[in-house]
């Protein structure tokens, strides 16, 4: 009954493995395999696999591609080493975001240099076609689809680099953060790169969609006794919540600027020239009207995406973006956009379907991993 | 005394009714199933009713949260809240173990028949739990 849900090459491993399948941007993804809160202490305590195939991958070859890049995105491309990751925003002219991507700079073994786009798998066909819209001003770039051709996997958790460290002929423990590089693991070809979405050190892999259950298997099994895990959207949601990293739909949207979204260090603005550039300066100026906080509401009750956020006297200010209980803090934690001369308040209220609870406001992220 | 699950009544909505007494003076003990706590998953936050709260079939009496969603949770069967079992919300891991002894939310002293012909029983309710796999 996959009424035209994309499949990930990995699909077969994850029914095989008991996962709870649930359709997530036209992809049929795991929710979880066994349960979100043991899934989310195994990748803050060891490490834990994340399949997330569905993220777009695109590949941007040819002359003027890094010039194409820095008219799309919040950040300059040209310039950037080889190896180097950058992340960014993709705004309209009005500089609401499109999306927030990762773009690496890579060469394969034969020399060939090209730019690397991660997108997220609810935008991907939006950014597609507003790359190709550009394309006439930069007639010898081409641009590659590489999602179906390709699998992603992210291996994230205090263990991941140690465990994970003879798999690939480059030693990933040699690669700095935001940084990566092409290899191969027994001669299947890899993409590594240390990034990740969990507040957790660690890596993500694109690989081969045909090597993608091998690959997997591979870390798997290099992860066995450092007590590695499967685990599903359910956990990676509540992994970067913790981790205060913002998720399109919720924190970012076509409304929101990436100066609101609290996002002013990957925008730069400076000597530049970029689609929405004029706007987020304007912003930039003037100061945004409402900002991203983190907040700890009382009580068991988690307040989530929607609610509304009161100041002490009751007064609407803001709306709950995303929140849920944290395993990690074990009480609930939120996020919130509220009014720019509401946001350093000392004690909020979240009207949460109909009940209000008092919320105190706390620094984002609402954890961070200890410092090695 | 411990329940017998298969002789307890089942709402598609995936509470149980254990109906006990004479007509006339007959009282509804409520709670949800294993199925539906192990789709849950992950509980965190549950929500009951006050005592003396008169409840119609399929009227929200009260809701169940797991790390990933809300789920309201319906009355079966028409009458007064008479009883709530206030120390589950604080013990919600043991849901999970003991659905229809422990875990049950709710006592209503029926005020009619109304609801109850709607329920199915053990057998049906599982047919639907494997429909729904």
């Amino acid at each position: 009954m996959s009424n035209q849900l994309a499949q990930s090459p990995l699909d077969r491993w994850h029914r095989e493995a008991g996962a709870r399948m649930v359709p997530f941007a036209g992809y049929d993804m795991p929710l979880q395999y066994s349960s979100i809160v043991a899934e989310h202490e195994a990748c803050r305590t060891r490490a834990a696999l994340f399949d997330v195939s569905h993220m777009g991958r695109i590949r941007f070859d040819g002359e003027g591609s890094e010039q194409l890049l820095d008219h799309l995105l919040t950040r300059r491309v040209s310039g950037m080493p080889v190896g180097a990751v950058r992340y960014a925003l993709i705004c309209n002219s009005d500089g609401g975001v499109l999306d927030d991507v990762l773009v690496s700079h890579l060469e394969t073994p034969s020399g060939q240099r090209y730019h690397l786009m991660v997108v997220n798998a609810s935008n991907h066909k939006k950014i597609l076609s507003w790359v190709t819209a550009q394309l006439d001003d930069f007639p010898k770039v081409t641009v590659s689809d590489r999602t179906q051709l390709t699998a992603m996997i992210a291996v994230q958790g205090p263990l991941a680099m140690a465990a994970i460290g003879r798999l690939f002929r480059f030693d990933p423990t040699r690669l700095q953060y935001y940084r990566a590089t092409i290899t191969d693991q027994f001669s299947k070809p890899v993409i590594l790169s240390r990034t990740g979405y969990t507040g957790e050190d660690g890596v993500e892999l694109i690989v081969r969609a045909e090597d993608a259950p091998r690959v997997w298997e591979n870390v798997m099994l290099a992860g066995r006794e450092h007590g590695f895990v499967a685990a599903g959207l359910g956990a990676r949601d509540t992994l970067r919540m913790e981790a205060a990293m913002p998720l399109y739909g919720h924190e970012l949207d076509e409304i929101i600027d990436p100066l609101t979204a609290g996002l002013r260090f990957a925008c730069t603005l400076k000597d530049r020239a970029f689609i929405g550039d004029s706007a987020l300066r304007e912003i930039d100026r003037s100061g945004p009207a409402k900002k991203r906080i983190g907040l700890l509401p009382e009580g068991k009750r988690p307040a989530r995406q929607g609610c509304e956020v009161l100041d002490v006297n009751g007064d609407s200010i803001g709306v709950v973006t995303s929140g849920g209980p944290s395993p990690t803090l074990g009480k609930p934690i939120a996020m919130a956009f509220v009014s720019a001369h509401h946001a350093d308040d000392s004690e909020f209220k979240i009207d949460i379907r109909g009940k209000t609870v008092r919320a105190m406001p706390t620094p984002l992220p609402f954890y961070q991993r200890p410092s090695t | 005394m411990t329940r017998d699950e298969s002789k307890l009544l089942y709402a598609a909505t995936h509470e149980w009714a254990a109906i006990e007494g004479e007509s006339g003076d007959r009282v509804a003990t409520i709670g949800i199933s294993g199925f539906a706590i192990e789709q849950l998953n992950d509980l965190v936050y549950m929500d009951l009713p006050e005592v003396g709260r008169s409840v119609a079939p399929g009227e929200e009496f009260g809701e169940v949260e797991s790390v990933k969603a809300v789920s309201p949770m319906y009355s079966p069967v028409a009458g007064e809240v008479l009883e709530v079992h206030s120390e589950l919300p604080d013990q919600l891991e043991k849901l999970n173990d003991d659905p229809i002894n422990f875990g049950w939310m709710i006592k209503v002293r029926l005020s009619s028949d109304e609801g109850i012909d709607q329920l199915m029983d053990h057998e049906a309710y599982q047919k639907q739990c494997a429909e729904s796999q």
